[in-house]
């Protein structure tokens, strides 16, 4: 019988995918993938919450769909500073994108 | 039963979509996985009888999101160079393990307090009468587009030719 603890294993293994990813790639667009895996995950966790814990307030789903406005912002400013970097730098590596490095 | 096969299915097929994010070496093909781990998470949102919200979850992730990240990897020409790892690469795997065992850990020995109530269907009235009604989100949903136009905005000045 599937309950609470698969969905919320489920969402830490997808986070943690997310994490490794985020830290580990060079390429931003991969980044920024990365960060909407963990978004998701996130989701998963509090849709399931909402489900299992107090299944007739459906707060949990609220609070997804609000981090899914957060998340369509911040892919849209998020691909428009990576094509302005492009534009400037012509390379996405975050490696190498070190202006601010002091 | 039949949940429990769907649920077992698209767990699979998500996190196999996830590591293909992580792990593929062609950025198209990462950008493609990320489509599929979307869809599976829609999934995932309708055994938890969540219909709205997997709804949302086609239209916004794997119709506007999805799109816009295949377009910023076509506009950068980035395909070629692939998606290489930085130096950090055992670190990040020893922090994301760490991670996964410290949260794995606390779920398990949680003691969650699982109501018996079968869930609301279909959601999309409740859903709608707490976004909109009385006492309910009204303020973050009147902040929200305000956020959205600012990221409009903000893409735009940040992408336009000087």
């Amino acid at each position: 019988m599937v309950g609470l603890e698969h969905y919320l294993i489920l969402a830490a293994v997808l986070f943690a995918i997310g994490l490794y990813g985020a830290l580990a790639k060079r390429n931003a667009i991969i980044i920024l993938m990365s960060i909407e895996l963990m978004l998701n995950a996130v989701n998963i966790a509090m849709v399931a919450f909402s489900r299992y814990i107090v299944p007739l307030q459906l707060t949990g789903q609220i609070f997804a769909i609000f981090v899914m406005v957060v998340a369509a912002a911040e892919v849209a400013v998020g691909l428009a500073i990576i094509i302005a970097i492009y534009r400037h730098r012509k390379t996405i590596d975050a490696t190498k994108i070190d202006l601010m490095k002091w | 039963m039949g949940l429990d096969v769907a649920f077992w299915i698209l767990a699979v097929v998500g996190v196999a979509a996830a590591l293909a994010v992580v792990l593929l070496g062609d950025v198209f093909r990462a950008a493609l996985s990320l489509v599929l781990c979307f869809l599976a998470v829609a999934g995932i949102y309708i055994t938890l009888s969540a219909d709205f919200l997997a709804v949302v979850q086609i239209l916004v992730y794997v119709g506007a999101i999805s799109v816009l990240i295949i377009l910023a990897i076509m506009l950068t020409r980035e395909v070629q160079r692939g998606s290489p790892s930085n130096r950090l690469r055992i670190p990040a795997f020893l922090v994301a393990a760490l991670f996964l065992g410290g949260i794995v850990y606390a779920l398990v020995n949680t003691n969650w307090q699982i109501s018996s109530a079968p869930p609301l269907e279909p959601t999309t009235p409740a859903i709608a009468g707490l976004l909109f009604g009385e006492g309910g989100f009204i303020l973050p949903v009147e902040i929200a587009p305000i956020l959205l136009l600012a990221a409009i905005i903000g893409a735009i000045v940040l992408v336009r030719e000087k």
